[in-house]
């Protein structure tokens, strides 16, 4: 065993890129939940997103464009959740996770000219000062613009969700959606908003996959981070700088445990795999889970 | 007509086109299945077979239909697809990944008219043939390429499932990268999934940061390649298809799976009804196994020895599993000048001596 392979400032800069998928797709999903909608279609969101992220920034050639482009994808398809759960009244979890599999199919479908096809590099940002900072600037001030687009996203949200009146108003829709309607707050349109700002969210960080890490189309190449965007929605207690903890916990562990079984660490790999999972969540429980928004999930009809 | 003869005139004809649907089958064109465990624009593994598969179509022309499916996770959910397969007609089904074995097995003994293939199996049966490409013989030549590229003495392996097939790439490159470099030392990374471009790109990224600047792999996207001409110095191997996309640099070389001649073969042994169960295990010598262009990155003596080798290996002058070979835990596994035999290969489950960190059970 070898630990000192293992550089600690790498390791930080890595998890902070590991991390954003999940971060994005989970940020959106949080606000949705706020607003007291469940929506389970996050993989299929960022799967498509994912597609559309490179379609646009190979037509292109530019790869903002092509994020331009995943969070549009993502949007759409959060916006045909919206009309049928908020409209035709639809079941939350049914639709979303139909959400999910038809996201699957359509990336597939959408990607199909493009495999194979590598976007534009998305260059790393070289800010003056702090990239040169010793230390810190090796971990946190050489990345790509994404990185931060996700932690400015996470500060706005917290302030948003804490600190605004419209951000009050969103939750109370999510804790009761009755009452909300009584005070005359406009339910639907709000959740409509809400959904589709997490549709794009999601679709950003699926094309944050296939445009920065991977960087590639691939089918199905989202592989299960939407379902832990969700998960740590519900982890992080619905609080935003949880919600960061958590991704970057999940992330963090994730990329340790791959540098632990390279320096050869005499643990069986099967624990360290399932490392990532367990770490989440026994840190985001022992932080005491938040409670869920009070109509989460429950359709609202103006008449009932 | 009175109703009731009508009623069972009507009967007799709808049993009759019941039963006799799977006979008129028969006569059209010979239905072919694969089941692939990913998409078949992967561009490795999977796209492989299907491109054989097509290779083979374009061979028979008008006399076999192709039924394919693709992403059809490991696991039960395979034995609805098999089936399926079987009742649409096929009567030749390759399943094309490790985890189909034993749906294969199970599907095959509910239809004993159906034959099957399963690759890189080891479960045969009346109509179940097993086939695999001895790519260990190939991942010998990555390893003599690997010992002399690296400059760190470290070399990434980014492997996927633990299962014997893996096992022996990691320990055939092995042996032959320590053989040209006493130095070397091998990184291992499980990443128990075949196929997850985001993991496999973590996984090169980690072992990049820990100092490797050779990266093989054993699964089946090109991520690893994209994050090694990233951070630059790195070389990489190809995997199931040439990824000549990534040539000269960091792409180096490549194992190249053709498996076109065996599906030829086997289709036309079940035309001719001269199928019967085998269990077939090619490598470099009967093409099944292909080296992929050493590109102009590696020097040309290099190159001139790592071919030399590929030569021996396909000529059956050299054995990449010859004694002495120690296991890890240092008992004797081949004696000087013996070499491994088969029933030895399929079952390896250990590390050759020198390699650090434990296979996972």
């Amino acid at each position: 065993m070898d630990l000192s392979a293992i550089n600690p400032l790498l390791l930080l800069a890595s998890l902070m890129v590991a991390s954003t998928p999940i971060l994005l797709a989970a940020l959106g999903e949080l606000v949705v939940e706020r607003a007291g909608v469940l929506n389970l279609g996050v993989e299929g969101m960022m799967i498509t997103g994912a597609a559309c992220g490179i379609i646009f920034s190979t037509l292109t050639g530019n790869a903002w464009l092509g994020f331009a482009g995943a969070a549009l994808g993502g949007l759409l398809l959060s916006f045909l959740f919206a009309v049928l759960t908020q409209i035709l009244l639809s079941n939350q979890v049914a639709t979303g996770l139909a959400l999910t599999l038809f996201g699957l199919g359509l990336s597939a479908l959408l990607g199909q000219s493009f495999a194979g096809a590598r976007p534009p590099a998305f260059p790393k940002l070289d800010i003056p000062v702090l990239s040169d900072l010793p230390v810190l600037g090796q971990i946190a001030f050489r990345h790509d613009g994404m990185v931060y687009v996700g932690l400015l996203l996470v500060l706005a949200v917290w302030y948003f969700l804490t600190r605004t009146r419209a951000g009050l108003v969103l939750r109370a829709v999510g804790e009761n959606h009755d009452a909300a309607h009584a005070l005359g707050y406009p339910v639907v349109l709000i959740r409509f908003g809400a959904i589709m700002f997490g549709g794009a969210c999601a679709g950003l960080g699926g094309a944050y996959i296939s445009l920065v890490r991977v960087p590639q189309w691939t089918e199905g190449m989202t592989a299960g981070a939407g379902w832990i965007a969700l998960a740590i929605v519900v982890f992080a207690g619905w609080k935003p700088l949880r919600l960061l903890l958590g991704a970057y916990l999940f992330g963090g562990v994730t990329v340790l445990q791959l540098n632990l079984q390279a320096a050869g660490l005499a643990i069986p790999v099967e624990y360290l795999s399932m490392s990532p999972y367990v770490a989440t969540i026994v840190v985001l429980v022992i932080l005491a889970a938040g409670r869920a928004p009070g109509s989460l999930g429950k359709t609202f009809h103006a008449s009932r | 007509m009175k109703r009731r003869t009508l009623l069972k005139t009507g009967a007799t004809a709808a049993f009759a086109a019941a039963i006799g649907a799977p006979l008129r089958a028969q006569d059209g064109p010979m239905k072919v299945g694969f089941v692939y465990v990913g998409p078949i624009n992967d561009g490795g593994w999977t796209q492989h077979h299907h491109h054989s598969a097509m290779e083979m179509v374009e061979h028979f022309g008008d006399q076999i239909e192709l039924v394919y499916q693709e992403s059809v996770p490991e696991g039960p959910d395979a034995e609805r697809v098999l089936t399926q397969m079987c009742l649409q007609g096929c009567s030749l089904i390759f399943t094309t990944s490790f985890g189909f074995m034993d749906p294969t097995v199970n599907v095959a003994a509910k239809f004993p008219d159906v034959m099957f293939e399963h690759a890189t199996g080891y479960k045969t049966a009346d109509n179940v043939s097993v086939y695999s490409a001895r790519f260990y013989e190939g991942r010998a030549v990555q390893g003599k390429l690997a010992g002399h590229m690296t400059r760190s003495n470290r070399v990434g392996y980014i492997a996927s499932v633990p299962i014997p097939e893996v096992v022996r790439g990691i320990n055939a490159a092995f042996i032959h990268a320590r053989e040209v470099n006493p130095d070397v030392e091998f990184k291992i990374i499980w990443i128990f999934e075949w196929l997850n471009p985001a993991k496999e790109a973590d996984a090169a990224q980690a072992l990049i940061e820990q100092g490797c600047d050779v990266v093989l792999q054993h699964t089946d996207s090109t991520a690893p390649h994209a994050a090694a001409q990233e951070a630059g110095d790195v070389y990489t191997f190809g995997q199931a298809a040439d990824m000549a996309e990534f040539a000269p640099k960091p792409r180096i070389s490549s194992i190249i799976d053709n498996w076109a001649p065996y599906y030829i073969d086997r289709v036309q042994a079940v035309m001719d009804g001269t199928w019967e169960s085998v269990n077939t295990w090619q490598g470099i010598g009967d093409g099944m196994v292909g080296i992929g262009e050493i590109s102009t990155a590696v020097p040309d003596d290099v190159k001139a020895e790592a071919e030399a080798l590929r030569d021996s290996i396909a000529a059956g002058e050299y054995h990449p599993f010859t004694g002495p070979l120690n296991k890890q835990d240092g008992t004797q596994f081949l004696a000087e000048g013996e070499v491994a035999d088969d029933g030895l290969l399929v079952g390896m489950n250990f590390y050759v001596e020198g390699i650090e960190g434990e296979v996972p059970s």
